[in-house]
């Protein structure tokens, strides 16, 4: 019995601790857009391929870039265009975030300029009226710190979270469109594929035009809408062997239903 | 095998009943041991600022949380006191004047109303209050919006309570104030309330507890606007629904800053509940 025993104890040992020294781990870091997306299709790869485990860690896009030039990261998350003098690093664009500006479907005005919307969300327009609408307070809807579509959207219009002046402020998609539906007075802003399916589906929603472009996912993938910015994954050398594989697999048809599960728009 | 003679049958119970107590005790004081570490960085960091920064903005090391806490007292408060009488009056119905064939019925609504999921009074508001209110004062979602939806979800606990509490007290009383000529009346107003003044107090203390710890509804019709309300049009945000809106997307520091709004609301729920018991001991003590 004692003898079983032992031997099923070292049989447990010698089987379970093959396949830990066996796995690769491959450290991703940045964003912390990108980070919940890349977190799911590292456990998608991770299911198919037993060999690897992958790591996904956060702290904004510019650590991605520190850490992969430092060889701390294998790969970084950035959710930006590389800048000039970023061009040294090999650059995966797999998709790209964009924003709608939403008002309910009643609303009469159909098209805003940058500067309207900077002085709507600064609270220097606060009626309707003057952007050619009927005589009603706006209803100013804002995002929750944190949310990457408030990144983006301060981040575009050039504005501070503190200078805007916010009636109502929301924290996922659904529930800035179930705000703007059900207000005849407001105007938020949601990721492009949440509002454009919810208006496909009857909710009384309109997607404002933005500088003559409409919003469409059509014109995000051919990039004419300008309120977008590119998820990229970025590697410091030629990507080689299972990080080579692992991007692979972010770029392949494979994982474009995970990407947009995450609202945004797969580059394949 | 083992029998159960009277004693030993006592022992088990005992012992079930000191095992469950203990775990529960500690699980709260682990939650609190894990609440209170999480929050120490903030705490470390900030300090005071938590209470003198101008507003909430962490991405811009702004953390002050009074406008929050201002803002769950006065939601739960807010509710707490449309929600007593009404529960009272409910209670008092339902126990003393609703006829079998109607009592019935409007006691399952209550016990159904007690029942029904946060998320449904949360999206009810905000597709039907909020609109009615925001045709009176944009922008609807408020602090208003707020109370009368946790108002609606809080009376049914106190009128169950309070229902559980009539029965027994009416079976000692209610015939012999009638016997003595008394109206139904005045043994509800003169007799039977004084006597429970004390459950009728532990009941809204439960009904407010509720209120207090409320997350999704107030999240969806409150507005949640970091700023102190001037008046009950104005939006305003839970110290709840802060947790709720940004931790999914916190690190660091603002991660920890939300922790410590937990904290606070742990100390708040702790407080009430203290000064509820210590008026409770005075009351009977003075009995």
């Amino acid at each position: 019995m004692i003898k079983f025993t032992i031997f099923i104890f070292v049989f447990a040992l010698v089987t379970l601790s093959f396949p830990l020294n066996a796995k690769e781990t491959i450290v991703i870091t940045g964003s912390s857009t990108i980070a919940p997306t890349l977190l799911d299709l590292a456990k998608l790869y991770e299911a198919k391929n037993k060999g690897v485990r992958i790591d996904v860690q956060t702290g904004g896009s510019s650590r991605g870039v520190a850490d992969v030039r430092k060889d701390l990261a294998k790969i970084g998350m950035v959710s930006r265009a590389l800048k000039a003098d970023e061009k040294d690093l090999h650059a995966f664009t797999f998709a790209t975030d964009g924003i709608a500006i939403i008002v309910h479907k009643t609303n009469s005005v159909s098209e805003l300029t940058k500067e309207q919307i900077v002085d709507i969300y600064k609270g220097s327009i606060t009626n309707w009226k003057v952007l050619g609408g009927a005589d009603q307070k706006i209803v100013v809807v804002n995002k929750a710190e944190g949310r990457s579509t408030l990144e983006l959207f301060i981040g575009f219009f050039g504005l501070k979270n503190s200078q805007i002046k916010a009636d109502i402020v929301i924290g996922d998609n659904e529930q800035g469109i179930k705000t703007v539906s059900t207000n005849k007075n407001s105007i938020g802003y949601v990721s492009i594929g949440t509002a454009e399916y919810n208006a496909s589906v009857g909710v009384p929603l309109k997607l404002l035009n933005f500088q003559g472009k409409s919003a469409k996912v059509e014109n995000i993938k051919n990039g004419t809408y300008p309120l977008t910015r590119e998820l990229n994954l970025i590697t410091k050398l030629k990507p080689s062997g299972s990080i080579e594989g692992f991007i692979k697999f972010v770029l392949s048809p494979e994982s474009t239903h995970v990407i947009k599960d995450h609202f945004f728009v797969p580059a394949y | 095998m083992y029998q159960l003679t009277k004693k030993n049958k006592d022992f088990i119970l005992e012992s079930v009943l000191t095992i469950n107590g203990l775990f529960s005790a500690i699980a709260v004081g682990l939650i609190f041991i894990f609440v209170t570490r999480e929050s120490l960085p903030a705490i470390h960091l900030k300090g005071w600022a938590f209470f003198i920064d101008k507003s909430w903005y962490p991405l811009e090391g702004q953390f002050n949380v009074l406008p929050m806490i201002a803002g769950t007292i006065f939601v739960s408060l807010g509710a707490l006191i449309l929600a007593s009488p009404l529960g009272l009056f409910s209670a008092i119905f339902i126990s003393f004047y609703a006829h079998g064939s109607l009592a019935w019925p409007f006691r399952r609504v209550v016990e159904l109303y007690a029942g029904l999921p946060s998320v449904i009074f949360g999206f009810w508001g905000l597709m039907k209050l909020v609109p009615m209110l925001n045709e009176i004062r944009p922008p609807g979602q408020s602090l208003l919006a707020g109370i009368l939806i946790l108002a609606l979800m809080i009376f049914p606990i106190i009128t169950l309570n309070l229902m559980a509490n009539f029965r027994p007290s009416s079976k000692k009383y209610y015939r012999v104030a009638l016997s003595l000529g008394m109206r139904k009346s005045t043994y509800i107003w003169s007799i039977l309330l004084p006597s429970l003044k004390q459950q009728i107090v532990g009941a809204m203390i439960l009904a407010l507890g509720r209120a207090m710890g409320e997350t999704m509804a107030v999240l969806m019709v409150c507005g949640n606007i970091v700023k102190m309300p001037t008046s009950i049009f104005d939006p305003i945000r839970t110290l709840t629904a802060n947790i709720a809106l940004e931790m999914a997307y916190a690190m660091n520091e603002h991660r920890s800053a939300l922790f410590f709004t937990g904290l606070i609301l742990f100390l708040l729920i702790f407080v009430l509940i203290s000064v509820a018991d210590f008026w409770r001991r005075h009351e009977s003590w003075k009995e």
